[in-house]
């Protein structure tokens, strides 16, 4: 069988390589933030200095996540990168109407509590998971 | 938008798998196309038009051309 010339045949191997730099970033980006959100109380008793560095490394961690992301999605083909770019849309778009209504909600007092922004976030990556599994789905 | 992406593979007797690898997309990149699901970019149908080594007009038409 005359098989076609492959221009380029590690783009599977560059991709596996995106992919696991850009968990290696999300791990750290992950741990980074429960030192800086849980090492002031059990660790270092509110101390100024070692809260301020453990914010400053995880922003650090972000930046790496988010130059880690871009590498990923540049590497995408023309048909996974339609995805992301809808799962991300849905995302956004969600995250942007669903919080500002659940920040009104204490605003107008219909709910006594605060509205947390870690339940923003959940919303929004479940947005994202949906998008990412319809989208995959569609074009299936 | 219409192609002819699957006859010209299968007279090359290609897999899904091999297309894709040589036009460095996954292989559900290449059955969207095949399916018509997908329209690939300027830069996929210039890859494309390369390996089959024919003109974009003759493996991508446009619907209203039709």
């Amino acid at each position: 069988m005359n098989t076609p010339a492959t221009e380029n045949s590690n783009w599977t191997t560059r991709l596996k390589k995106n992919t696991l730099r850009l968990g290696y970033w999300t791990t750290a980006w992950v741990i980074t933030l429960a030192i800086a959100a849980f090492g002031p109380k059990f660790a270092w008793d509110y101390a100024t200095l070692p809260s301020i560095l453990a914010l400053l490394v995880n922003l650090a961690a972000g930046l790496g996540w988010i130059h880690a992301n871009k590498l990923n999605l540049r590497d995408l083909d023309d048909l996974q990168q339609k995805i992301q770019l809808e799962a991300t849309a849905l995302s956004l778009s969600v995250g942007v109407v669903a919080g500002l209504s659940y920040e009104l909600l204490e605003d107008i007092h219909l709910i006594s509590f605060q509205p947390e922004i870690s339940h923003l976030v959940v919303l929004m990556s479940l947005a994202y998971a949906i998008g990412v599994f319809t989208g995959n789905r569609r074009y299936r | 938008m219409k192609n002819r992406l699957k006859v010209l593979r299968a007279e090359r007797d290609w897999t899904q798998a091999q297309l894709a690898e040589a036009l460095e997309v996954s292989r559900q990149t290449v059955n969207a196309i095949e399916t018509g699901k997908f329209d690939p970019s300027l830069p996929l149908a210039f890859k494309v038009s390369r390996l089959f080594e024919l003109s974009i007009e003759e493996i991508f038409q446009d619907d209203e051309s039709i």
